[in-house]
């Protein structure tokens, strides 16, 4: 029982990276309606360009900020380049752009920096957490801003009219447009809070997986997981996704025989699909009723 | 939670390509089949060998766009039946000695098998959430391989190495050139059903599923059995290229069938156009011969490379090669007048 | 009076299809018109092509500003605000925030306020169901706060596609009641495109007939329902 309730604990710390991930993913779902299989990549860069603004001596916190900044820009920056002109393609050609964009950056961050692994600092330190020897400070420290974001997104789309804005343009293009919002500017609103929330995602998780440019490849497949399990609709719906996903994934390399490291994956996405088959809209999406 | 649920008027995610706009006219098509005969008398056997890897390549996207051109249902699994079918044919010829040709019905067959299976579970899943679930599959398959459970079969981690097959009748051609018109006459056969199969009365409920699924299903079409049965046609002919596979490039190991591999079938059929089936050819060049040229670019920037060369064929066909065809018979409509 | 809306030679297409074939017509300010026709005639085309909803060609002009180059927010912007047929209520949203979204463009927050509750004056309706999901109001009650978030846009001109449609007769007459006192009394210029010929015609002042795609009658409103031919021929009644 112990080591149950032990690994569900160990779910939740590496969950919270899950969960972090899934709020970028709900953004840009939110936003576009599909997945953007770039974000992780994106993510990545922005946590690279703070380890080396660190690197030219700026403090910690400094370079968080002005990185948050730059994602954001950049964010909206890439969506206007590349993606308004495919506004009017086919939704299939759109993800071969994400495929694109992925490759460009993940190759681009290679020859920048490198393929070897770096140290990525915490600000909260890894000493054991309350004097837990399964949460440390660091993860509690990961637990604790996620939770900061979703409290923050949650006032930002209830109560600021921006907010309003883009949950009308999300919801009904066409009667946003009448109401005489700019839905194409919701859009890359929309990629740079993503890019923006996947930077601080990318530097939290940082310092558990290390700095490397295939960092992201093993866990964005788990926050889009745990976006669809919660239910793409809801921010609340991701972070509790990603805290069951990392539940699922220890679980399973636990107590699945053959589960070893390399099948943990496919194991923890046939149970999410598992769910998904009896919960379509995922654990809190919105059901969507289908029209003819 | 909201007592009101958020109605969608179901729209198409997948592109209806009209039925006749799916192929080439049969003038253009009797030229590029005599290309493709004649073609290895002039070029060297490692250009052959090529060739015989685009055949391959593109039927595994003719496949793709089967399911996703045709049903409307995504799949980023394809590697995974690829996979089976490589390793079906690889056993079957290694361990129980089965002539090389005999081994693609099985494989074949086998792969039917199991995208029928799979598709049970996927109906009540579309959209990211298929992709998801293929995924899933995609990613699970090399670790599947690799199992020591199954490793006296698969030869585990290193995978097994094939032998490529003589000309028979004592032919006097390479065994490039004698599996190149082999291949040949398989994707010809594979192309010709996979042509009359969408005009027929499935090929049809195919396309109605993946216009208007809900529509489809209040007329009558038995929405359950065409999506899994689109699923299994679609993994057969995977299989099928999974065992041509093998023969042509002589071994089988785990990481040959990645996700990237499924990745790169994909982006083969967006760039061919998704529904039109010749595309799946120029998709199928694109995937073989782009990275090369990225690499030769830069080698340091290999992957940025391809990604900007992708983005330039998608910004100017964004509905694929089909484009071009189209753009091409106009002026030839043109030119006739 | 100068002509608040000046449409010339209107011609808009579906794809292929040509809708509209060269319509021209024009509003003045504080007018009342309703614009009639069967299914099919191209009366939700032109209110669409008004706001550069569907390719068009020809001059649309507002208060002298030309319409055809700008996107549907930049028109609506301008002062156009557009009910369209189905009503295009944010159904996941709240009552509340529906007419939040009307004024979303505005910038002056204390009027917002009051006009709001000039709103729920209107509509007392709205007022007692104003934290309530505007999904699960009645097709009568959605419909009024469709007009109460074009409203609260504080437009210039006002169109309205079918708003009769699916109502009951007395949810009609008082909704139409209240389209008469809000073009009166807050100065509001309204089109209006209507099946309900009859209704229509007691409410508007002027009145255009179209039929595949053109204007076939145009006068007074009074006129054109006193008129048995018009009547029969192109309203049928």
């Amino acid at each position: 029982m112990e080591l149950f309730t032990n690994q569900i604990l160990a779910g939740i710390s590496t969950g919270a990276i899950y969960a972090c991930l899934a709020l970028a993913v709900v953004m840009i779902y939110q936003a576009i309606d599909h997945l953007n299989f770039a974000q992780g990549e994106m993510a990545m860069f922005s946590t690279f360009i703070s380890w080396q603004l660190m690197q030219w001596g700026i403090p910690y916190w400094v370079a968080f900020v002005l990185t948050i900044a730059f994602s954001f820009a950049g964010g909206i920056a890439i969506e206007r380049i590349l993606f308004k002109p495919l506004a009017k393609a086919p939704i299939l050609t759109n993800v071969a752009g994400f495929i694109a964009l992925f490759s460009i950056i993940n190759s681009s961050a290679g020859l920048i920096w490198d393929f070897t692994i770096k140290q990525y600092p915490t600000p909260f330190g890894s000493a054991p957490f309350l004097g837990s020897q399964l949460i440390s400070t660091h993860q509690a420290g990961m637990i604790g801003v996620t939770l900061l974001l979703l409290l923050a997104l949650y006032f930002f789309f209830q109560y600021t009219r921006v907010g309003l804005a883009m949950r009308a343009a999300a919801s009904l293009p066409e009667s946003a447009r009448l109401v005489g919002i700019n839905t194409s500017w919701m859009i890359a609103l929309g990629w740079g809070m993503a890019a923006a929330i996947g930077a601080i995602a990318g530097i939290l998780i940082a310092p558990v997986v290390f700095l490397e440019p295939n960092m992201m490849l093993g866990t964005l497949i788990y926050g889009f997981a745990a976006a669809v399990l919660g239910g793409l609709t809801s921010p609340f719906g991701a972070v509790i996704g990603g805290f069951l996903v990392g539940i699922f994934e220890n679980l399973a390399g636990t107590y699945i025989p053959y589960a070893g490291n390399e099948l943990k994956l496919p194991i923890a996405l046939a149970l999410i699909v598992s769910i998904l088959v009896v919960k379509p809209a995922g654990l809190f999406g919105r059901h969507i009723v289908k029209r003819v | 939670m909201s007592a009101v649920e958020d109605v969608a008027t179901q729209t198409a995610a997948v592109e209806a390509v009209p039925k006749r706009a799916m192929t080439l006219g049969t003038g253009t098509s009797l030229v590029v089949l005599t290309l493709l005969l004649v073609v290895p008398l002039f070029v060297k056997n490692f250009i052959i060998f090529q060739m015989t890897m685009l055949l391959i390549y593109g039927v595994a996207v003719l496949a793709l766009n089967i399911l996703t051109g045709g049903s409307g249902q995504f799949s980023l699994g394809q590697s995974a039946f690829y996979a089976i079918g490589a390793y079906t044919s690889a056993i079957l010829m290694e361990q129980y000695d089965v002539n090389y040709a005999l081994t693609l019905p099985v494989a074949g067959l086998v792969c039917f098998g199991a995208g029928f299976l799979f598709g049970q579970p996927a109906l009540r899943l579309s959209g990211v959430y298929l992709a998801l679930a293929t995924f899933a599959l995609a990613t699970a398959m090399p670790q599947l391989l690799k199992l020591g459970y199954f490793e006296k079969w698969t030869g585990g981690v290193q995978g097994l190495v094939v032998t490529k097959p003589d000309a028979p009748f004592g032919l006097h051609m390479s065994q490039d050139v004698w599996l190149y018109y082999f291949t040949l006459v398989i994707t010809v056969a594979i192309y010709v059903f996979s042509v009359n199969l969408l005009r027929s009365r499935s090929g049809r409920a195919f396309m109605a599923i993946r216009d208007n699924e809900i529509a489809a299903s209040a007329m009558g079409v038995n929405v359950a059995l065409y999506k899994t049965l689109a699923f299994g046609v679609s993994a057969g002919i995977t299989g099928v290229a999974g065992g041509l596979g093998a023969i042509a490039v002589q071994f089988v190991a785990p990481d040959s069938y990645t996700i990237q591999f499924a990745i790169a079938l994909f982006l083969g059929m967006v760039v061919g156009g998704v529904g039109w089936l010749p595309g799946s050819f120029i998709g199928s060049a694109f995937i073989i011969f782009v990275p090369n040229i990225a690499e030769n670019i830069s080698k340091g920037l290999s992957g940025a490379v391809f990604g900007v060369l992708l983005f330039l064929v998608i910004f100017l066909l964004p509905h694929g090669a089909r484009q071009i065809a189209t753009v091409g018979q106009q002026l030839l409509g043109r030119l006739r007048r | 009076m100068t002509a608040l809306l000046n449409v010339r030679d209107l011609r808009a297409y579906y794809g292929q299809v040509q809708a509209l074939h060269g319509l021209s017509f024009s509003l003045n300010e504080g007018s009342l018109t309703t614009l009639l026709g069967a299914n099919g005639a191209g009366k939700t085309t032109t209110l669409r092509a008004i706001c550069n909803m569907v390719r068009s060609t020809g001059s649309i002009e507002f208060e002298g500003a030309p319409l055809t180059s700008r996107s549907t927010e930049g028109i609506v912007r301008l002062g156009i605000a557009h009910v369209p047929q189905g009503r295009g209520t944010f159904t996941t949203m709240t009552v509340e925030e529906n007419l939040q979204l009307g004024a979303i463009t505005r910038k002056d927050h204390a009027a917002i306020v009051s006009d709001m509750e000039r709103m729920y004056a209107h509509f007392p309706v709205l007022k007692q169901r104003y934290t309530q999901q505007a999904g699960t109001l009645s097709g009568g009650e959605q419909q009024m706060l469709a007009v109460a978030r074009a409203l609260m846009l504080r437009p210039r001109l006002m169109l309205l596609d079918e708003p009769s449609f699916g109502l009951a007769p007395l949810v009609v007459r008082d909704l139409f009641g209240i389209l008469g006192k809000i073009n009166r009394e807050d100065k509001v210029s309204i089109l209006v495109v209507e099946q309900n010929a009859q209704l229509a015609l007691e409410l508007a002042d002027q009145a255009y007939v179209i039929e595949t795609g053109r204007i076939v009658m145009s006068g007074a409103a009074k006129d054109i329902a006193n008129n048995e031919d018009v009547r029969k021929s192109y309203l049928g009644y």
